[in-house]
């Protein structure tokens, strides 16, 4: 989950400078302010039970590829704005779901850190919905536009609950998240503002998967080659 | 021609009520009657400043994937937030004078309307992160506490308010400096070339000196001006000077030489050809900085149209309610 938040981020902070109005700029840039801080926070509670003495940052920017295991529809790159906001839609309502349940974690740390994202959360999924609607039922060029985000990225939306990991990690917390449980309410969810939105909901289909495996897009290497450059660059420096 | 007579006097009276106001130093808000050249004075001024902020967001936007730490990266984010920030804010004031921001856009766009030439210039290493933070927002706080006092009520309130964030960024701008003076050879070489890069186009923030600024007089008559030019510089300078000395940077000024008379530095001759190169247009990033501008707000007209057509449908609705 500390992945999902930093490869999210590093794709929102891409639209500084480069969003629809300023607000919207700054909105985004917003949301990638808080996964950020979300990264931060998990990453270095994963260093810490590991034991290895790797800190937060260490995690995030000398680890290979093949060491993340983000969900591929975080690095995928933002497209427009539509495919950008269908993208926060989708991740933001499973992140909602996700945390609710995390809450409740016999762990005190990640039932802090998913305390204080919940709250996050909710907000990233009320400025998503607001443009889906808007995008969905404003003009046809939107319509569309949005329509097509939408069915480009479906394909990516079953991975999120693939339960493998996240259930061995709930489960050494001695809690029963139940991943088909949030799937049903996802689905619920999603189903429901999209038709508000007069958007189709797209058929079920295969779903891409890989990333519990640290198989990734080849999209992953390009951001970590950015976003790793200064520190590969310069091991020696402190910042 | 009665009639004319009597609104001349009005016009008159108002204007002396303009005034006298400015003369006891009372603020200007947007519904006095006030000169046409006030009002054009602060609408260019103003949207100027606006468009800076937002001009400028794509200098340090240029580092925010590259940030070297995830603290560095939510610095980074959270500073160009306040930027973009400042600008709305700005944007706002200067629609009190009765100019929408649409009309802002489209004569940045025009050129008519111009921003802050140190955006002109490459952020090429992250040391550019620092020093445009401590020297460039450093330069601009000097800049805008004076503007704190300045006579429009509107504008002098928003720079209250920006001021404080302001100070923050430079600070920061000055810890990335210090951090990197204090590592490796690489990391204060790129310190020391940031500071050398950015230093004297630092200075030609304030504009020409004062023998040669064709604005001077108007903006001191109805106070929208409260410092010169050149007392803003050599207050920047002064207290620039120091802090480089104490992280070991060198200012690249061969000139710059303490006086003892005047209790200030003396500074060596500005390179006014670049700077008035750099305002026509032949900086190393004016087209790049323009054309973004351009093509992200055209290719953002989509989202802009859609957002209109979702509100006038959703209003139409709750009338037929
Ligand atoms: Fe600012
Ligand atoms: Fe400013
Ligand atoms: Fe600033």
């Amino acid at each position: 989950m500390g992945d999902d938040a930093l490869i999210q981020s590093y794709r929102l902070s891409e639209w500084c400078s480069n969003a629809p109005i300023l607000e919207e700029d700054l909105a985004l840039t917003n949301f990638a302010l808080d996964m950020t801080g979300r990264a931060q926070a998990m990453l270095s509670y994963a260093g810490q039970v590991e034991g290895k003495g790797r800190t937060d940052d260490d995690l995030a920017y000398k680890r290979k590829e093949r060491d993340f295991y983000n969900h591929l529809i975080m690095e995928l790159p933002n497209g427009d704005f539509a495919y950008t906001i269908a993208r926060l839609f989708f991740t933001s309502t499973f992140e909602f779901f996700f945390f609710n349940q995390l809450q409740n974690s016999a762990d005190t740390t990640l039932a802090a850190i998913a305390a204080k994202t919940i709250k996050e959360v909710r907000y990233h999924n009320a400025h998503a919905i607001d443009w889906v609607l808007r995008l969905g039922d404003g003009t046809e060029e939107s319509h569309n536009k949005i329509q097509k985000a939408v069915n480009e990225l479906w394909m990516f939306t079953g991975e999120l609950f693939e339960t493998e990991e996240v259930d061995a990690l709930l489960r050494d917390q001695n809690i029963a998240v139940d991943m088909p449980v949030i799937a049903d309410k996802w689905k619920e969810h999603v189903a429901q503002v999209l038709s508000e939105a007069t958007l189709t909901i797209p058929e079920s289909g295969y779903m891409q998967s890989g990333s519990n495996k640290g198989i990734h897009t080849e999209h992953l290497g390009h951001i970590l080659t950015e976003m790793q450059y200064l520190q590969r660059a310069y091991p020696e420096a402190t910042w | 021609m009665e009639l004319l007579e009597k609104t001349d006097k009005i016009h008159e009276t108002m204007l002396k009520n303009f005034e006298e106001k400015i003369e006891r130093g009372d603020a200007i808000e947007p519904k006095d009657k006030m000169p046409d050249g006030y009002r054009k004075h602060l609408m260019r001024q103003m949207s100027q400043h606006a468009h800076s902020e937002v001009i400028g967001m794509q200098p340090e936007g240029n580092w925010i994937t590259r940030a070297p730490s995830l603290r560095a990266k939510q610095i980074l984010l959270a500073k160009i937030q306040d930027e973009g920030g400042h600008g709305l804010y700005l944007y706002s004031a200067a629609e009190t004078l009765g100019i929408s921001r649409d009309e802002m856009i489209a004569q940045l766009h025009s050129g008519k309307a111009k921003y802050s030439n140190i955006f002109n210039y490459p952020a090429l290493t992250w040391a550019d992160i620092g020093a445009i933070g401590w020297l460039v927002d450093g330069a601009a706080i000097v800049n805008q506490v004076s503007l704190q006092r300045t006579s429009y009520g509107p504008y002098s309130r928003a720079m209250v308010r920006i001021c404080k964030e302001e100070s923050f960024h430079q600070r920061q701008g000055y810890e990335i400096m210090a951090n990197m003076m204090k590592g490796t050879k690489d990391q204060q070489e790129m310190a020391q070339d940031a500071m050398n890069r950015w230093w004297w186009p630092s200075l030609m923030m304030f504009g020409p000196h004062d023998s040669e600024s064709p604005h001077t007089g108007d903006a001191f008559k109805w106070k929208i001006k409260r410092h010169s030019n050149d007392e803003l510089r050599q207050k920047f300078i002064d207290k620039t000077v120091q802090q480089a000395e104490v992280i070991g940077l060198t200012i690249p000024d061969k000139d710059l030489k303490w006086n003892e008379e005047k209790k200030c530095y003396n500074h060596g001759a500005i390179n006014w050809d670049e700077f008035y190169r750099v305002i026509g247009g032949n900086g190393p990033c004016n087209k790049q900085r323009m054309d973004h501008h351009v093509k992200v707000h055209n290719e953002g007209a989509w989202v802009r149209a859609a957002a209109d057509a979702y509100r006038l449908k959703k209003e139409k609705q709750l009338l037929h309610l």
